[in-house]
């Protein structure tokens, strides 16, 4: 497997795991867990706790025929098994990914949005969104701050900010604090995937009108 | 446990706590329920779940319900379900465990955990309409079956992991119970801490080790 070097926050796995992250940061999270088993881990002991959160719950009162019903139920069910989620041994995407993208790398309907940078917003709930980018290799991303949180998942090259070097795998999570520029490693374009609860804040004029077009 | 026990014995005499089969149905459904109701104390919930998964044990499978469904339908309350909602969503999650027994890995989860797991994907379903982005199944090769060694360790961290919980002062496990019942913000859950999750996760890391390797 690919070394990943930038993983994701206790946070962000408690939530997912807790079913509570809004749908955009789950997609990220699903995704990175996929290539990495060392955030796997940790989202399943997270899991384990809520196991035990379960466990714990006082028991409700539950309908007489209730173990019938399900009976029933099972009853009517096809016995079809459904197949694993899993990707092929040389997709780009994870399968979560797949799934919300129709496809690998060569289903996605993108966008140009200047400067080279082609982008496709995914279909998700809530107001987080999620957003595929495509930067070609040595151009930066227009200069900005967040204005909420931020996860940017590399699935093909690489981008270097002024801090660290994010490859496929690799999470950068950004909140208010970081203002940063970063820029697509020189060679094939970086494929980022893009998850925000709050638009980017860009700073200059131009990319401030360019961001009422694009919709980044 | 005590109280389902003697309810099951006596063959479902009604009242909201009696989910027995009135001996008549069990009757009906013919000689796959002819496994002797053994005295559920010793809580093997694995042996239970493996009855269902290589026998439909409908006699196993009650077993898991009388213990599952009040607690999958008290924890989908208090995520915000009303009590026709929880229930009927309830039903739909002791549904899935049997059709998805196959799925089941106790090398990597407790019985509670998994549960939890598919009462949680219910939840969001159900409750807040939203799809929910899994990540890749490591799905058992047709060669790898779970290690017991791996099995038995990975049951008792779980047991260890609920003990600690259990023990945790009051106002931090009340803390962990709201973050799993959804009425935690990000930022406060952020500020979660205390956890006893060392020694499981060490484990579930060990545990994927050995199925990455096992499917090579």
């Amino acid at each position: 497997m690919n070394e990943i070097r930038h993983h994701l926050t206790d946070a962000l796995l408690l939530s997912y795991a807790a079913g509570t992250l809004p749908e955009a940061f789950s997609l990220v999270v699903a995704t990175h867990v996929s290539m990495c088993d060392e955030c796997r881990a940790r989202m399943e002991s997270f899991e384990a706790v809520g196991g035990s959160v379960l466990d714990e719950a006082e028991a409700v009162a539950i309908s007489e025929e209730s173990l019938e019903a399900t009976m029933a139920m099972i009853d009517a069910l096809p016995v079809a098994r459904q197949p694993a989620n899993v990707s092929g041994p040389n997709a780009v995407f994870p399968s979560p990914l797949q799934s919300y993208v129709g496809g690998d790398l060569e289903a996605v309907k993108w966008r140009s949005i200047g400067g080279g940078v082609r982008q496709a917003v995914l279909d998700t709930s809530g107001a987080a969104k999620v957003r595929l980018l495509a930067i070609p290799g040595g151009a930066a991303m227009p200069d900005h701050g967040h204005r909420g949180l931020e996860l940017t998942m590399v699935l093909q090259g690489a981008f270097k900010d002024e801090d660290d070097r994010f490859s496929r795998g690799d999470v950068e999570v950004a909140n208010e604090d970081l203002h940063h520029t970063p820029i697509a490693e020189e060679g094939m374009d970086c494929i980022c995937l893009a998850a925000t609860d709050a638009p980017l804040k860009f700073r200059g004029v131009i990319p401030r009108i360019a961001q009422r077009f694009i919709g980044i | 446990m005590s109280m389902d026990i003697a309810i099951e014995r006596q063959g479902g005499i009604g009242g909201t706590l009696s989910y027995g089969e009135p001996a008549a149905i069990a009757a009906a459904r013919g000689k796959e329920r002819v496994s002797v109701m053994t005295d559920t104390a010793n809580e093997d919930w694995v042996a239970l779940v493996e009855r269902v998964r290589v026998a439909q044990d409908r006699a196993a499978f009650s077993q898991l319900f009388r213990h599952f469904a009040p607690r999958v339908k008290a924890f989908l309350m208090k995520s915000g379900a009303n009590e026709s909602l929880a229930e009927e969503c309830m039903q739909d999650v002791m549904a899935t465990l049997w059709t998805k027994a196959h799925m089941f890995d106790p090398s990597r989860a407790s019985v509670s955990t998994w549960v939890f797991t598919i009462a949680r994907n219910r939840k969001i379903d159900l409750l807040r309409r939203q799809r929910r982005p899994e990540p890749e199944d490591l799905a058992w090769g047709p060669e790898a079956e779970p290690d017991q060694h791996d099995v038995l360790a990975l049951q008792q961290e779980s047991k260890k992991l609920a003990e600690a919980i259990s023990a945790l002062p009051e106002k931090q496990r009340e803390l962990i119970e709201r973050a799993y019942f959804g009425d935690l913000s990000h930022s406060e859950i952020a500020e979660e801490t205390g956890l006893p999750l060392g020694t499981i996760k060490s484990r579930l890391r060990l545990a994927l080790e050995r199925l990455r390797h096992a499917m090579k």
